[in-house]
């Protein structure tokens, strides 16, 4: 499948915004990790803005860059969200209530619990009416999220934008699924080249599991293997111009993806 | 679209586990629903649980799977012949060919939730408890694609209660785009303390039985459950008509995250796209299985939603009081309600449903009605103001 890129997007600690990584993983400067500052949600409405959490934030951030970026207005695409669990602070809350004696969970709470609260506060801040999805794939979870953007384009769409975010989870549940810092990208696909085209992508699955990508910068190897949306770097890489041009991610079942990127 | 056939589903929820039993569920009007006492929980509600001795441990090679919401998919994959068809497909098409779309809400929270009264005095977590295999969203298409030894593309829907019903979205999608020839399609979800508590925080929890489309209505019964179904593009069986889906639509309110549009625009756009995809007017739909929570807020807004569209006479229910509200696993259970609907020849009333409101403009049926449809909607609208038609009809192959 052959798919266009119109943005990109990126929010990660060192890698504010796709200026500044694109640079980066391009290799034209050396990554340095800094401490993360969460983005404001300043797409929503005061009132939902206190809210929401990391995880909203982070996904509303890097979709608001790839709209912003490609110039297109925040109404006018289908979107897929993918993440590989939600938000953890908030599964940690209601948790500790429901272990309680009194098990009153907040409402705010719950309706943010949903896998698709990101997706839900990107259609108030956007007023879009246009179709969502929020998937999850675990570790695989942008690769599957790509998967389902190439086929939407491929099938029934002209335009998608495929938002993937992971973000750390607070003990006790830290100790069991380890996210090592939060991790957002976003990436704007047209099905045809448009005057904002900036590279191209051939998605294919792999018939046979190949081996997978990985950063060569060590720090950035660290931050690609923390996180499961940060399995992206090496695409993210190919499309800042760094080689290989040709790249391999892992998706479920052992299986893997390869993305050949040529960039305009 | 392009049809997709619905060569073998299977059911499992309060109502009925097996498709049959189902059927009889709804001809005798004998709802699944009764007062809550799922675990610890103490709340003045109805549930529709699977009763717990229905509900094997996971296959011995996937006990890393094991849990409540697991075990609810495999009681369904083992209905009905499912297991049979979905291994022919295997063996027809190749494991990489056959792709698995699983929508759920809460996959196995509930895991969680029991592992968060073990902490230590530390605070940390019991030993044996496993999260990736249980709690994670993915864990349950994972759970599916691992029960059958597939390694085509797979994916956990999440959206909320519209999940399953997305699910067919994304099955018909990757089939067209030619990455799969078959897809294991399905939604599950299981009783849990966060659905349970949180409903009830929000006010809407009906104490009594969930009553859609009543004048006296006051909120959800939540019940567990499970749908499943092979979706393949040629029809498998040898009689002349085959049920298809034919199409979906799906559209985002942008509205609030948990009250629907008040003039159910979002439910509207999706039930139109659903029509438009499938190439059909509204005049072709026999009858539509409303998302019909029984909350005051869904059945109004989708209410104006259907009348706007449809006018007020397509005959049309819900079916959430022989189920309960089964949340992320609603879109493939109703979706399956249809298909049987087509198949046997009848529309389902209303169980619990005593007096219409009559502020609503729909031809709501009280009682089932022995009339065949040949085109059925089914309808699963979520939080985040998520929207979910699906187009279902008999199709000759």
């Amino acid at each position: 499948m052959n798919l266009f890129v119109e943005s990109i997007a990126i929010l990660a600690p060192g890698l504010t915004g796709w200026a500044a990584g694109r640079a980066v993983l391009a290799g034209e400067k050396p990554y340095e990790p800094a401490p993360f500052a969460p983005p404001v949600a300043d797409l929503l409405p005061a009132v939902e803005r206190r809210r929401t959490g990391l995880i909203v934030k982070l996904a509303l951030a890097v979709g608001h860059e790839a709209l912003t970026s490609a110039g297109r207005p925040a109404d006018s695409v289908a979107t897929v969200f993918t993440s590989s669990g939600g938000d953890g602070d908030v599964i940690n809350d209601i948790c500790i209530t429901l272990a309680g004696s009194d098990r009153q969970v907040s409402p705010t709470r719950f309706h943010n619990s949903v896998h698709n609260a990101p997706a839900g506060y990107w259609g108030i801040a956007t007023h879009s009416h246009h179709p969502s999805t929020s998937l999850c794939g675990f570790d695989w979870s942008f690769a599957i999220g790509l998967i389902e953007a190439a086929a939407q384009l491929q099938v029934d769409r002209q335009e998608v934008m495929l938002v993937g975010y992971d973000a750390p989870y607070p003990e006790p549940l830290g100790s069991v699924r380890r996210v090592a810092h939060p991790f957002g990208a976003a990436l704007l696909l047209t099905r045809s080249h448009t005057g904002r085209t900036i590279a191209e992508l051939e998605v294919t699955m792999d018939a046979k599991a190949k081996a997978i990508s990985r950063m060569s910068d060590a720090a950035l190897e660290q931050l690609r293997a923390g996180n499961p949306c940060a399995r992206s770097l090496p695409l993210l890489a190919a499309l800042a111009g760094a080689q290989p041009q040709r790249v391999t991610l892992e998706r479920d079942a052992g299986q893997t993806l390869s993305l050949s990127v040529r960039t305009f | 679209m392009q049809p997709l056939f619905l060569n073998r589903f299977a059911i499992a929820s309060s109502a009925g586990i097996g498709l049959d039993a189902t059927v009889q569920a709804l001809g005798e009007m004998r709802s699944g629903l009764a007062p809550c006492t799922f675990e610890t929980v103490r709340l003045d509600t109805f549930v529709g649980q699977i009763a717990d001795a229905a509900l094997a441990p996971v296959r011995a090679d996937l006990a890393e799977f094991d849990c409540r919401n697991n075990r609810i998919a495999q009681l369904c994959l083992q209905q009905d012949g499912f297991e049979q068809s979905v291994r022919a497909a295997r063996e027809k098409y190749g494991p990489a060919r056959v792709g698995v779309f699983v929508g759920t809400s809460t996959s196995g929270i509930l895991e969680t939730e029991l592992a968060y009264r073990r902490r230590d005095a530390s605070g940390a977590l019991p030993a044996d408890f496993r999260y990736a295999t249980t709690h994670n969203t993915y864990s349950v298409a994972w759970f599916v694609q691992s029960y059958f030894g597939l390694t085509g593309p797979s994916m956990a829907i999440s959206t909320a209660c519209s999940s399953s019903a997305k699910a067919f979205g994304s099955a018909a999608r990757m089939i067209a785009a030619g990455l799969c020839d078959a897809a294991v399609v399905g939604g599950v979800d299981s009783l849990c303390l966060t659905t349970l508590y949180g409903f009830n925080s929000l006010g809407l929890l009906s104490p009594a039985l969930c009553r859609p489309f009543d004048a006296d209505r006051d909120g959800i019964s939540i019940g567990e459950g499970a749908g499943m179904l092979l979706l393949e593009k040629t029809a498998l069986g040898a009689t002349a008509d085959s049920i298809a889906l034919l199409g979906v639509g799906e559209s985002s309110d942008a509205y609030h995250m948990s009250t629907p549009h008040p003039e159910g625009l979002g439910a509207r756009m999706a039930m139109e796209q659903a029509l438009m995809s499938a190439e059909l007017p509204p005049g072709a739909v026999d009858y539509i299985n409303l998302h019909g929570t029984g909350t005051r807020s869904n059945d109004a807004t989708e209410d104006k939603a259907v009348c706007a569209l449809f006018g007020n006479d397509t005959p049309s229910s819900s079916t959430k009081g022989w189920t309960g509200h089964t949340l992320g696993a609603c879109g493939a259970i109703d979706a399956i309600i249809c298909a049987l609907a087509i198949e046997r020849g009848f529309m389902p009333g209303s169980v619990n449903t005593r007096t219409v409101d009559p502020a609503l403009g729909l031809r709501y049926l009280l009682d089932n009605r022995r009339e065949r449809p040949d085109i059925a909607m089914s309808n699963a609208f979520g939080f985040g103001g998520t929207n979910c038609s699906l187009l279902l009809g008999r199709v000759q192959s």
